[in-house]
């Protein structure tokens, strides 16, 4: 079973999403990383670029797949974890620390899932 | 294996080329490179012995069999590599003048004549090198066609779930847009989202038939009726041809047009990626906008070229891969009348002998008769003993036998997807039932050995991720100074 | 009739009472009657013996030139006797691409042998495992240069004409914008390229030596499209590369070319190869088939197809090429090729090439009505000079006498000089010539 951290708030398509600083952290869930299997790459917006609700910002490439990461928000990307770019294995190992982006002037966002919505999002899919 | 630039020694190097007859050309300075090339400097022998040490760890159709699903790996002829081979063919200039290279023509002339006999359809070009490059051809056709009758709402391409991964793309590179349509239970169109599809924005439809899962849609005339009915054409992926050739033709089922593979369906060889040929043949409305030029044959009975007169222009230079063309009408001659449907009819009958054999043991995708390949789902395999389809397809290296496709089509789970091909004797395909059966028998009981499969082969699994984490895609000729 | 189906007649039998079959026509019992055909209209199949004797009737039908001064985008070369002995080596030959790594060592380690020696030519930092030929290998590559606000291409005029009319159909499909610049004796005019550029450019394809043989000024070309914001995408000439700058150090961001010269014969405009390489920044944007090196679980090094994701199979609609199969064969013909030479065999061939070229443009220089079209130009192996005479004319005056004489092109003629053109050779053209120019 996949971790979801309670404290942090999910979309459906596997992006997990917290508030800090005034600013929208944005990364992939524990369940999307073991999906995809050894993420090999990853390629992520500059700053100063927008991000639009429910549009890819990135995407993310496993040996045999590759996925794109949807924004939960409307804004403007503030910071990027660069460090991802050279080591993406941080995806793997802890999802839940090694964020994508971070967003500043947050006009819109979207449905956001509790923990416990997302887990039988989760479920669902695994069946 | 040591690479050619590590068996590389100063110095070394066979005289192949005669000194200069007349005076050397001058260039400027800033006209030349700072320093050669790095290329290896190697005695003739050392050449020779290194590519023998590659070929022995490389595994071709005539090595051992090679039942790799929606490729048509048969025999490669020889006669045909002795033809494509005759100078008479391999010393022609592709801008000599017409009257010099009669013969060259009459090869693509008669080539394009047998088949479109065998597709139904009315012209061809040769110019695509490879299948992906006939659908990008043949997508044109199809935007060309709307184009002249000013019909600009026509942007979307109808490909079913189960389409290979070309069929997408291309249609993104031919300017479309794609609508994926979902299969039914056998893999084919589910007509009921065709109809709800189609619409006066739809293009055409991509379609392989026999499909993915090696069945022939029993309801394609309807499918086809749907999508011109709708305004739209109709293009068919040759993939799967062998399985019907002589039987059934694409024209004949609705088709507009068409690509072929050579490679796979009229025994070319595939040389470890290519070349290939993907010629795409179409109904007379097309051939005004086929790439320019063909070949036309004149009054006077000598052949010469012309332009269609809507071309769309060019997919490559030249004719195609012409060579290639010449090993497939040496194929196409040989078998003649009899023995297209013959080879067809011997395809679907040894993929149903040995669907059968296995049948007991594993689960098919879909349990009755196939066409010329058949689709296994290990999905319950992998449940209950954690052994995968990769770790099937990795044991049956330790065979000798190269695995059938994994992982394809999409819409099956744990697929394998297994075309033994017409060339293959009755103990081949015994011999490879007895290998995948004993597979099972070590899964049930010993999953570890074979989730380390393969065992006797060059090398074990190589790790992707690395690869693919940390790229090295040339030899690093400082590190290797270092050392 | 053959067939290459081993079952005899008895086994046939048999498979199909294994299946509860009467016939070989029950085995189509899922396509509907209404789309079977019973008989084609094909010609009765042959003895091999037959076969080998009509298919060589066709070959026979073809004229062999035993002088080649043309090229124009095919060029007759030395072939050397082991490249054909390793490439027709049926292990090779009857393969398909290496997706099993641990059965596939010998094509995978070849690949990325031929990926290091393109990279060495080109002076580029990552090569593809090749496509189709050169003119798409030029599509591909100004396509790999758009960006969502530069989406317009400019192509040198100068390009070989097959290549940019294949750039425009691929960028067409796209609806990507083709600006071709005029040609300027010879050449291309950076004053051109510079009104051309805008901040909506995404890339140059220039080639040099150019379909003319001339060789461009290409410091500053690039400097002009690099200094809009354009890449360049530079087409070259392979062999030339053995002596020449290559586009690396001309600071171009892609390579490509028509890999035919390295050991391929002319074979009627293919198979051919399609070269490709470029600047590490694009890696990730280069179509076709990668190979890369790795370790298997017990660290013996190995090589494998990487960096998939890019590729149709998994990306499908959103893949930037569809590509599949490429020319796999060729790629390692001219690996083998280009390992045989050596980097001085290689030069030495570009160097007989040029110095045969500079020999016969002399030459015909002396003839009059043959003068140079573009004298103040550097040129590799092919040139453009007028004709006093009729140039279709003239070429089949020539090929009476056995020689393929230059391409009729605006007017004029280009000559092509390989090192295969020795001095005889030429001597023999010059005194044919002067004998139908006197006529």
């Amino acid at each position: 079973m996949s971790k979801i951290p309670a404290e942090l708030q999910y979309t459906a398509s596997h992006e997990w999403i917290k508030n800090e600083d005034g600013l929208s952290v944005i990364g992939l869930t524990d369940f999307a990383q073991s999906s995809l299997g050894d993420i090999v790459f990853i390629d992520l917006p500059q700053e100063g670029d927008t991000v639009t609700m429910g549009d890819s910002f990135a995407d993310v490439e496993s040996v045999k797949a590759v996925s794109g990461v949807f924004s939960p928000v409307s804004g403007t990307v503030a910071a990027v974890n660069s460090a991802l770019i050279d080591n993406p294995a941080l995806l793997n190992e802890d999802p839940y620390g090694a964020w994508l982006i971070k967003v500043s002037d947050v006009t819109k966002t979207g449905v956001l899932l509790d923990a416990a919505a997302y887990e039988a999002v989760c479920k669902s899919e695994e069946a | 294996m040591k690479l050619l630039f590590e068996r590389s020694r100063p110095g070394r190097r066979e005289c192949l080329i005669p000194a200069c007859d007349v005076p050397a050309a001058s260039f400027s300075p800033s006209a030349l490179r700072a320093s050669a090339p790095r290329l290896p400097e190697i005695s003739e022998i050392d050449l020779g012995r290194h590519y023998t040490e590659l070929a022995s760890q490389t595994h071709g159709v005539n090595k051992g069999f090679y039942p790799l699903g929606s490729c048509t790996m048969k025999y490669n002829p020889r006669i045909n590599e002795e033809m494509a081979s005759l100078p008479g063919f391999t010393d022609i200039h592709p801008l000599q003048p017409a009257e010099s290279a009669q013969g060259c023509l009459e090869v693509l002339f008669e080539t394009e004549r047998l088949l479109c006999e065998i597709t139904g359809m009315d012209g061809m070009t040769f110019q695509p090198a490879a299948g992906a490059h006939g659908e990008y051809t043949g997508l044109l056709l199809i935007r060309r066609y709307h184009q002249s009758r000013n019909d600009a709402a026509r942007t979307k391409i109808i490909v079913p779930d189960s389409a290979h991964g070309t069929n997408p793309a291309s249609a993104t590179m031919a300017g479309f847009t794609v609508v994926s349509v979902p299969s039914n239970a056998k893999g084919g169109v589910d007509i009921e989202a065709l109809r709800n599809a189609v619409g006066p924005d739809t293009a055409g439809l991509m379609l392989t038939n026999p499909n993915t899962l090696g069945l022939f849609d029993e309801n394609i005339l309807e499918i086809t009726r749907i999508v011109h009915e709708a305004g739209g054409l109709c293009y068919y992926d040759g993939a799967n041809l062998n399985a019907v050739m002589g039987h059934a033709r694409p024209g004949d089922m609705g088709f507009d047009c068409v690509h072929l593979n050579l490679h796979k369906t009229f025994s070319t060889p595939h040389g470890g990626g290519g070349p290939g040929s993907g010629p795409v043949g179409c109904k007379d409305f097309l051939e005004q906008f086929l790439p320019a030029p063909r070949v036309c044959k004149k009054e006077d009975g000598s052949f010469g070229f012309a332009d269609p007169e809507h071309t769309m222009g060019r997919v490559r230079s030249f004719y195609g891969n012409f060579l290639v063309v010449v090993r497939a009408l040496t194929y196409i001659l040989t078998l003649g009348r009899e023995g297209i449907p013959e080879a067809s009819a011997m395809a679907v009958l040894n993929a149903n002998y040995l669907m059968k054999k296995l049948s007991g043991s594993y689960d098919m995708a879909y349990d009755s008769m196939c066409m010329h390949e058949f689709v296994m789902t290990l999905e319950k395999l992998k449940g209950e003993t954690g052994v995968s389809a990769m770790d099937v397809a990795k044991s049956l290296l330790d065979y000798g036998i190269h695995p059938p496709t994994m992982y394809f089509p999409l819409i099956v789970h744990e697929a394998l997807m297994v075309e033994p091909t017409e060339t293959e004797s009755p103990e081949t395909l015994d011999n490879a039932a007895e290998a995948l059966l004993a597979i099972l028998e070590k899964a049930k009981t010993d999953p570890a050995y074979l989730h380390g499969a393969p065992h006797r082969c060059p090398i074990g699994r190589p790790d992707e991720v690395r690869a693919a984490r940390t790229p090295v895609l040339r030899y690093d000729f400082a590190s290797a100074e270092n050392k | 009739m053959g067939s290459y189906i081993p079952s005899t007649a008895e086994e046939r039998k048999a498979m199909l009472e294994y299946l509860g079959l009467g016939s070989m026509d029950d085995l189509f019992a899922a396509v509907p009657e209404s789309v079977r055909v019973h008989s084609l209209n094909l010609p009765e199949g042959l003895s091999e013996m037959e076969v080998s004797r009509k298919v060589r009737a066709l070959a026979d039908k073809n004229v062999r030139f035993r002088s080649v001064f043309r090229g124009a985008g095919a060029y007759r070369h030395y072939i050397p006797a082991i490249v054909k002995t390793v490439t027709s080596r049926e292990e090779f030959v009857t393969a398909y691409t290496p997706y099993q790594a641990e059965i596939s060592q010998g094509v995978l380690q070849s690949i990325f042998e031929y990926q290091t020696q393109i990279c060495e030519l080109t002076g580029m930092d990552v090569s593809n495992a090749s496509v189709y030929d050169g003119a798409v290998a030029a599509a591909e590559a100004v396509l790999m240069c758009l960006e969502r606000r530069k989406n317009g291409i400019i192509v040198a005029g100068s390009a070989d004409p097959q290549t940019i009319t294949t750039i425009r159909t691929y960028c067409e499909s796209r609806n990507v914008p083709v600006t071709v610049l005029p040609v300027k004796n010879g050449a291309t005019d950076v004053a051109d390229l510079s009104a051309a550029l805008s901040d909506t450019s995404a890339c140059l394809y220039v080639q040099s030596p150019n379909y003319y043989g001339v060789l461009e000024d290409m410091d500053a070309l690039v400097a002009a499209a690099h200094g809009a914001g354009a890449r360049v995408v530079m087409g070259a000439n392979p062999i030339s590369l053995g002596i020449l700058k290559t586009p690396g150090e001309y600071g171009a961001d892609i390579a490509t070319g028509e890999g035919q010269p390295l050991g391929m014969p002319l074979g009627f405009g293919g198979p051919y190869l399609g070269f490709m390489a470029c600047r590490k920044e694009l890696m990730r944007r280069l179509p076709g088939r990668i190979v890369g090196e790795t370790a298997d679980h017990e660290g013996r090094r190995c090589f494998v197809l990487t960096l998939q994701a890019r590729e149709q199979h998994i990306r499908r609609e959103k893949a930037s090429s569809n590509i599949c199969s490429n020319e796999a064969l060729c790629a390692m013909t001219a690996s083998v090729y280009l390992a045989a030479m050596g980097p001085q065999g290689l030069a030495r061939v570009a160097e007989n090439c040029a110095a045969h070229a500079h020999y016969l443009a002399e030459e015909l220089s002396r003839i009059p009505g043959f003068s140079l079209r573009h004298n103040d130009r550097e040129f590799f192996h092919e040139f453009l000079t007028d004709c006093p005479v009729d140039p279709e004319e003239l070429c089949s005056k020539l090929a009476e006498k056995g020689i393929l004489g230059g391409l009729p092109v605006e007017g004029g003629i280009l000559w092509c000089c390989t090192e295969l053109c020795s001095k005889n050779d030429m001597d023999e053209l010059i005194t044919a010539i002067r004998e139908v120019c006197a006529q």
